[in-house]
């Protein structure tokens, strides 16, 4: 059980910075995912909490230790590897051991802790085999085997459900999470899939470019992101956004409008802004109402009927492209005209200049 | 087997054991960071010793006199070990040089080198031609041909020492078809013609193998491309296979360049240089005037193998050229 | 016969056999005699007696003069077979011979001695292998001193070529540090500098460490190779790099990654070197050569050459002790034609 602290954390590699000082605290107990685009430092963060890579600058901390100087095996850590990382030349039982082993644990400690964590995974048929005689799915249940005999204080994943198909995703995703449930040890666990940060995490760690753009509760992510950028990367399918210039700012709302001309009303806090100023509209297609004759004007460009569920595709009159998500089924057809509904306390507003969200006074979803 | 597999692994095993302690307690004292220079230094102090600290000590011996072997007891001659061994009035006849010996060894090099090499490519290309066709038994034939290039150099002199002596088979079978025996090793030109026969048949199979895999190396539907546009067997050969497989003929020619500059073992098993010096190369000059004769003239022999020094180099850069270029292309 | 005839012509895929295939044929059957023919002959050779290698034109076999004991003669007598004369037919053995004429007797009549002429009588002959010629290698001459040599000698320099290029491999694919790429360049330089252009220095480092005429002296300065370094490092490039931070994480030490996790996955590379060291130290000539001067020290192909330099070459021994230098090398080949093979096709090293 441990709580991870991390203060101005900094990594360079040969003189070009990765990571740009990222101050988190992972609470004991926790479920932390960090979720970002590729490239953007995840791994980079991961490896340099687990001790594969040097710490630049900055202090990372263990239950208020200092762990800087201290290597991968004196962490008390545990990784999963996105290739899972088996030994290749040992078998399953011995891929559980050899942790175990290089502290000289006693024999039948070892024993009792590889057979519980095989039982515990459902691995127990295969620990005579080598790792090439498993299936995808296995493979990664010994990935994860191989961390919980350790007995670890902290957990770290990173993507570890990238190379399984979509349906085993799902499956090894409750795993984890009933895993964390039983154990209630730290995990961190990296992914580039925001569905799999917001079905597991606690908290969700939003990076890009080697910094935080958000730290939160999943849910507090979706309702109030922070800026453009996690408002977008956050929910599936992305958020709409709009183009817009405020127009006017009132006690309680911030009127915009669009190329078009079109009028927005959002709900929003309107003291960091003033007319004439270039702002971005967001609403999230779940929110978005097409049909009925009030509203914006729009053009059905194409449908997606799942059958419980549907996605409609359309266009503004100056070529913006919106998308709207409901549940049921529609009777619209391809270039069908429309009319979308934008209700002001579902609806984010975003300052051009920095992406920066204003903070919302009403929100839709807690309504619901 | 299980118990011989056992045994190996109770071995690496303890080895390892006793290896641990001291090497941890190395990577303790100069840290993760220093820890690469730990496994690179038995190396690293072996090709110190024996490849580096003797080029830089080359050079001195090439510029200092005397059979002394230590390099203090050696006195400075500057460039005189070189003049010697150029000092020649005519290139071409070393009679006139100075060193008669050591320019008989450069021209039989220089004959060996061009007959060797030229025979040697032509052999295994057609070899190598051969083996990559359709036929039953190829890997078989392909051991064939590379069984050779695994005998021991002394082993495979002695071989044909034992066919060609005067009293052997080759001459046997000679009377028996109504030819009369030659005296093989003990005619100049026939002993030439013999060490080329035999360096050709010893290393032959080493560029099969190489050319061998260049050929494989062609992806089939460039032929079959070929084929369906009616080209003829030989037409295919010059147009396909012999311009595809140029890269790795290049390779095969500068490996055996750099090959043949260096002949000695079996040449000094076989004829031992003789008659005469009719087949004294380049390295049994040197192994000769610094090792085998009274007095050792090791600056001569070093200023020697500068010289043979400076024609590997050239060869070596080409084939790495050639091996980049074609890496690239 | 006709399935056989068929079967050798048989092509895969396609039908027909045309004036090429043929030709293709004659050249490799000519090729397999010319490449293992001698290699046979000098087997056949090793087992025959010195006056069967006396003979000439010689016999393919190892025949050997047949002998009976006669009653009366301390020795035994060689015996022939009588083709023309009175004794026409029968087979005599020979007490001595005086000119052109033969003393001889029936060994069922040990008493009477008869007379023939030497033009009507023909050794019996038979297939006898001479294995004295193997075992007085080791009874008359020190052949299991170069054994052992050769064999301490490769295995203690392949041990430790493995080893150290191995070690050297990891740290240059698997490390990153300030002058890795220096020290690969330099490794890689070294390939163009063959030890034949440095004799005399390295002698003398070999003679300043005292290991002249020892087998270290052999050893050493053979054991760094380049081209190990360079074929193992390419290999363990192939290794994933989180296979090692994982056994990092469970608590392996840097040696033990190397060795628990490095070496084994590299085992198909380390098995390529280790046969090419093998086959190195086992076939040097120059170097030894150069370094052990003592008979005691030398290893087998020393032995050799200085047996045939010899000024009556002794030709029954030498060719059985060729014979037991090149047999370690043909099972070699034998059991690891493919491994080898195909570690120089990919490595184009030998
Ligand atoms: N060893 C390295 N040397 C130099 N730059 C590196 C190194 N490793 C990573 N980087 C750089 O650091 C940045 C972060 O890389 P990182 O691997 O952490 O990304 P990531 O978020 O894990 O991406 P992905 O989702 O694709 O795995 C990238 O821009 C990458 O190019
Ligand atoms: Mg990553």
């Amino acid at each position: 059980m441990a709580a991870l602290e991390l203060e101005g954390v900094v990594k360079d590699y040969a003189g070009v910075r990765a990571i740009h000082g990222i101050d988190l605290k992972v609470e004991d107990g926790d479920f932390c995912v960090f979720v970002g685009p590729s490239g953007c430092g995840k791994s980079t963060l991961l490896r340099m909490i687990a001790g594969l890579e040097d710490i630049t600058g900055g202090e990372l901390r263990i239950d208020r230790v200092r762990v800087n100087e201290q290597r991968a095996s004196e962490r008390g850590l545990a990784m999963v590897f996105q290739t899972y990382a088996l030994y290749p030349h040992m078998t399953v039982w011995e891929n559980l051991a050899f942790g175990l082993e290089n502290i000289r644990t006693p024999k039948a400690e070892i024993k009792e802790r590889v057979t519980r964590a095989a039982r515990m995974l459902q691995i127990e048929e295969f620990l005579g085999r080598r790792p090439k005689q498993l299936s995808g799915g296995q493979r990664q249940r010994v990935a994860i085997g191989r961390a919980v005999v350790r007995e670890p204080r902290v957990f770290l994943f990173d993507e570890p459900l990238s190379n399984l198909d979509a349906e085993l995703r799902v499956a090894m995703r409750r795993e984890i999470s009933a895993l964390h449930r039983r154990l209630g040890n730290t995990m961190i666990y990296v992914t580039h899939d925001q569905v799999e940060a917001m079905t597991m995490a606690d908290r969700i760690v939003v990076l890009k470019a080697g910094r935080v753009e958000q730290y939160g509760t999943p849910l507090h992510l979706y309702n109030e992101p922070a800026n453009q950028f996690v408002a977008g990367f956050i929910g599936s399918p992305r958020m709409n956004f709009i183009d817009a210039v405020v127009d006017g700012t009132d006690a309680g709302k911030v009127t915009v409008r669009d190329a078009a001309g079109q009028a927005y009303e959002v709900s929003v806090d309107g003291s960091g802004i003033s007319p004439g100023q270039e702002v971005t509209v967001g609403i999230r297609p779940e929110h978005l109402e097409v049909g009925g004759d009030k509203g914006h004007p729009v053009s059905v460009q194409s449908i997606e009927q799942l059958g419980g569920q549907s996605f409609l595709y359309c266009e503004t009159p100056d070529g913006t492209q919106l998308t709207a998500h409901f549940v049921g089924q529609t009777s619209m057809r391809r270039g069908d005209k429309a009319h979308a509904t934008f209700r002001r306390s579902f609806m984010h507003l975003f300052r051009k200049s920095d992406g920066k969200a204003l903070k919302r006074l009403e929100i839709g979803e807690a309504a619901i | 087997m299980t118990f011989a597999s056992t045994a190996v692994r109770t071995v690496y095993q303890a080895a390892f054991n006793s290896l641990e302690r001291p090497l941890l307690f190395v990577q303790n004292l100069v840290g993760m960071r220093r820890v690469a220079w730990m496994f690179l230094l038995p190396n690293l102090v072996i090709f110190g010793a024996f490849t580096f600290l003797p080029i830089i000590l080359n050079y001195f011996y090439a510029t200092t006199g005397s059979d002394a072997i230590l390099l203090s007891q050696r006195p400075y001659v500057g460039a005189e070990n070189f003049r010697t061994l150029l000092a020649c009035k005519d290139y071409l006849d070393p009679n006139t040089c100075q060193q008669d010996i050591f320019w008989r060894a450069i021209h039989n090099t220089a004959k060996f080198v061009v007959l060797q090499v030229g025979l040697m490519i032509v052999f295994s290309l057609v070899t190598a031609l051969i083996l990559n066709r359709d036929i039953v038994l190829r890997g078989f034939f392909r051991g064939v041909f590379f069984y050779p290039v695994l005998l021991s150099p002394v082993v495979v002199a002695l071989i044909w020492k034992w066919v060609l002596q005067r009293y052997g088979l080759l001459n046997a079978g000679l009377e028996e078809a109504g030819l009369s025996s030659v005296n093989w090793l003990v005619d100049a030109n026939w002993s030439f013609f013999w060490i080329v026969f035999v360096t050709i048949w010893a290393h032959m199979g080493f560029y099969v193998l190489i050319l061998l895999a260049g050929l494989q190396a062609i992806p089939s539907d460039v032929y079959e491309a070929a084929e369906m546009d009616g080209a003829s067997k030989w037409r295919v050969f010059y147009r396909i296979t012999l311009p595809l497989l140029t890269p790795t003929m290049v390779v095969v020619l500068v490996l055996s360049l750099i090959r043949a500059v260096q002949a000695f073992d079996e040449i000094f098993v076989l004829t031992g240089g003789g008659p005469g010096t009719a087949t004294t190369l380049i390295l049994h000059y040197i192994y000769e005037t610094g090792f085998a004769a009274r007095p050792r003239l090791f600056g001569l022999a070093a200023a020697a193998s500068i010289l043979m020094a400076a024609v590997l180099m050239v060869l070596t850069l080409l084939q790495l050229a050639v091996t980049r270029s074609r890496a690239e292309g | 016969m006709a399935t056989v005839l068929n079967f050798l012509t048989r092509r895969r895929g396609r039908h027909g056999f045309d004036l090429t295939d043929w030709l293709s044929w004659a050249y490799l059957v000519f090729g397999t005699v010319l490449m293992f023919g001698p290699v046979l002959w000098v087997v056949l050779s090793s087992f025959k007696t010195d006056a069967a290698l006396a003979q000439y034109p010689p016999t393919l076999l190892p025949f050997a003069a047949k002998t009976v004991a006669v009653e009366g003669y301390d020795k035994p007598l060689e015996l022939y077979r009588i083709t023309g004369g009175e004794y026409q037919g029968r087979h005599l053995a020979e007490i001595r011979r005086i000119g052109l004429v033969a003393q001889m007797v029936d060994p069922a009549e040990p008493d009477k001695r008869l007379k023939v002429n030497i033009k009507d009588r023909q050794p019996e002959q038979a297939l006898a292998f001479a294995v004295s010629n193997y075992t007085e290698l080791f009874s008359r001459f020190n052949f299991a001193r170069y054994l052992w040599n050769s064999v301490f000698i490769t295995v203690v320099a392949t041990v430790i070529t493995v080893l150290f290029n191995s070690m050297a491999a990891f740290a240059l694919a698997k490390y990153k540090f300030r002058g890795r790429t220096a020290v690969f360049l330099l490794i890689i330089a070294t390939l163009m500098i063959p030890p034949t252009i440095n004799l005399v220095p390295i002698f003398l480092v070999v003679s300043k460490l005292g290991m002249v005429n020892s087998p270290w002296g052999v050893i050493w300065p053979a054991v760094a190779t380049p081209t190990g370094v360079f074929l193992l490092r390419q290999y363990m490039l192939t290794i994933p790099d989180d296979l090692l931070d994982a056994a990092r994480m469970d608590h392996a030490s840097e040696w033990r990654v190397y060795w628990r996790i490095v070496m084994p996955l590299s085992a198909p590379a380390i098995a390529v070197l280790t046969i090419f060291s093998v086959m190195w130290r086992w076939n040097d000539f120059l170097w030894p050569l150069i370094v052990l001067t003592r008979s005691e020290q030398f290893t087998l192909q020393l032995a050799l050459n200085s047996f045939q330099g010899e000024l009556q070459t002794n030709w029954s021994h030498l060719l059985a002790m060729t014979v037991l230098t090149l047999l370690p090398i043909t099972f070699v080949f034998a059991f690891l034609q493919k491994y080898i093979t195909t570690g120089i096709a990919q490595s184009g090293v030998k």
